[in-house]
């Protein structure tokens, strides 16, 4: 048997001690919590698995969830196709790409916070144009009163935000396809349908891979935006699941249920993240053994 | 199947003024119907270009591209009806092999009998009918190769079969079959072929005629034995042949014709003479190399180098020694402004 070189463990103690303050301790304060009633900071209880029952059998959690649910996938079915169409219809060199590239990534560059004040302004009917015009048309608009409305309105501010990050991922991935491939396609006789099928779409696979990882993500933790806009109503029509678990840690302060709630987030971000990741995988790769030609 | 007659110019950069603006300078050029051709040239000298001018890929900036007479300059590459392989494989990676070698026939509409009969048949010629179900994109470089080139070979009616240096990515050996099943399906199928590679080799064994390229200007178009023994350009001697030919100023040699600057002479007809033949001139070798079938002596006379090629069973001279060597005979070409003039 060869002598184990003990040394070695010396040179990964650096990236262990950074995943340890960055992820593990701060991770294992959460478990902490979640497992204990703290009555105050002196008195605390070991519960086992007790809040994580409570919180699983939570109705308002379970609406959260649904609805959270609903609007990523939401997110996902729009944003992807528009970015998609974007990246396709953006001019490809010269000055007006690189205008084109600007005016599109400035909704990225807007905070937050102030995204959800400028579709709050923005759809007041007394002064904001969008809700103004739409009110001039007869549509009786008010993202505050109606829980359609704020569901749409908190959903095409997030298209409006996001978009052009896949589409801006798409242009990229689009600009890295070598020419020979459209002049074969040319060739070929491809219609231009057939481009986009056969070359454009599986060359993206990769891009989209990473927009939708990152649009799915981003989208099942989003707060602030709709915090800022509607506050999470009317009633509770637009409270996802950060500004639910939010009330309860910050504003009733509720450590223990927050806290197994806080894990549960995590392992269900984690678990699509991989279904969604292993899919298209495989969309990509399938083996069409069995398909019959020649 | 169509002869195709080119009159044409390309700059690829607006209003060009000088010979350098030019990609392709301004030239006429036929290719007879049911033609093997090959354009032979380094790297940078227009054959891609010329190549993409024929496919349609490329618009001349300037002149006319004719299928048969009829004006097709301003026509797509599938009005023209081209089939070209690209230097680099391109493969579909969603499809099989099959589909792969089906698509240009499925995009025209051709009855599915009918495809299945030809990728059938592209597939057996390619030896690739083990692998018709397989995915293209987990294939090897040479593999892929082999289905680009099925794809250029797939429809029976094309105008012309454009290859741009197909077999770069392709394995030796497996280069000299690719390349004899090319001849084959010309003899077959009496496609016209236009073949560019900067590999002399490979055009003088595949074409039956030759265009040789320097510079955005085709210098000659002929036969492997034209480009041999009658280069009308220097290029073209230095360029055909292992190693190129011999080019010496014509004043070292009494009785060139007027106004020659330059003598050439291949290597393969440079002999060592007795001191003082007619024609001969002595010059001093520097090395000589035995390359295995022949000699390869290699000597200075003055500023000027020969390169002969000498009979494995000859005894050359020593490096050093002062030989004589024939240069000026029946196979001596003469040049003035590096055109042949005699």
């Amino acid at each position: 048997m060869k002598p184990v070189n003990q040394k070695a463990w010396f040179l990964i103690l650096p990236v262990v001690l950074c995943v340890a303050f960055s992820a593990v301790l701060p991770l294992m304060t959460v478990v902490n919590y979640s497992v204990q009633d703290i009555i105050s900071p002196e008195r605390r209880v070991f519960v086992g698995t007790e809040w994580f029952k409570s919180v699983m059998r939570d109705d308002d959690l379970q609406g959260a969830l649904l609805r959270q649910i609903i609007f990523s996938l939401s997110v996902l079915l729009l944003e992807i196709p528009i970015g998609i169409g974007l990246a396709l219809s953006m001019p490809a060199t010269g000055w007006r790409s690189s205008a084109v590239l600007v005016l599109v990534a400035i909704s990225l560059l807007i905070p937050w916070n102030v995204v959800g004040t400028i579709w709050q302004i923005y759809g007041r009917t007394d002064i904001g144009l969008m809700g103004a015009a739409l009110a001039k048309l007869g549509i009786e608009y008010s993202y505050t009163g109606s829980a359609t409305h704020a569901w749409l309105t908190v959903l095409v501010m997030d298209v409006w935000h996001w978009t052009p990050l896949v589409a801006l991922l798409c242009f990229a991935g689009l600009r890295a396809i070598p020419d020979a491939y459209y002049q074969a396609a040319r060739i070929d006789g491809a219609s231009k349908f057939a481009v986009f099928r056969f070359i454009q779409l599986p060359k993206l696979r990769g891009v989209l891979m990473i927009a939708v990882l990152l649009r799915f993500m981003d989208s099942f933790m989003i707060y602030t935006e709709p915090f800022v806009l509607t506050g999470g109503g009317p009633g509770n029509a637009t409270t996802f699941l950060s500004q639910y678990l939010t009330q309860k840690a910050v504003g009733q302060f509720d450590l223990g249920p927050a806290a197994a709630f806080s894990l549960i987030y995590f392992l269900i971000i984690l678990l699509l993240c991989f279904i969604l990741y292993n899919w298209m995988q495989r969309v990509g790769t399938a083996s069409t053994e069995g398909a019959q030609h020649g | 199947m169509a002869r195709i007659d080119l009159d044409l110019a390309h700059a690829y950069r607006p209003n060009p003024q000088k010979d350098e603006d030019y990609a392709l300078l301004p030239l006429k050029m036929s290719f007879r119907d049911g033609g093997a051709y090959a354009l032979l040239g380094p790297s940078g000298c227009g054959k891609t270009t010329l190549l993409n001018i024929v496919s349609g890929l490329v618009m001349p900036s300037q002149g006319t591209v004719k299928f048969d007479g009829v004006d097709v300059t301003g026509k797509t590459p599938q009005q023209r009806n081209i089939a070209q392989v690209f230097q680099f494989p391109v493969i579909y990676d969603t499809m099989t092999v099959a589909e792969n070698l089906a698509f240009p026939l499925k995009n025209r509409g051709v009855a599915p009998e009918k495809i299945k009969q030809r990728v059938g048949a592209i597939a057996e010629m390619l030896e690739m009918s083990g692998q018709l179900n397989v995915r293209a994109a987990g294939l090897a470089a040479d593999a892929k190769q082999k289905i680009s080139l099925g794809r250029g070979l797939v429809r029976e009616d094309v105008s012309a079969v454009l290859f741009d240096e197909p077999l770069t990515v392709i394995d030796p050996h497996l280069k000299w079959q690719l390349r004899r099943k090319l001849k084959q399906i010309h003899h077959e199928l009496k496609l016209t072929l236009i073949y560019v590679t900067h590999d002399q080799v490979e055009a003088l064994t595949f074409a039956e005629e030759v265009v040789v390229m320097t510079r955005g200007r085709a210098v000659q178009i002929g036969s492997a034995d034209q480009l041999f023994e009658r280069p009308k350009h220097t290029f073209v001697g230095h360029f055909i042949g292992s190693p190129g030919m011999n080019f010496l100023p014509a004043s070292l040699m009494p009785g060139s014709p007027d106004g020659a600057t330059l003598l050439g002479i291949r290597p393969e007809y440079v002999k060592v003479t007795a001191a003082n033949t007619a024609g001969a001139l002595a010059a001093v070798v520097t090395q000589r190399q035995d390359v295995g079938t022949y000699w390869l002596v290699t000597a200075k006379a003055g500023d000027s180098v020969i390169r002969a090629r000498l009979s494995a069973d000859t005894t050359p001279p020593a490096v050093g020694e002062t030989a004589w060597f024939s240069v000026a005979g029946s196979h001596t070409c003469y040049y003035k402004n590096e055109e042949l003039v005699a």
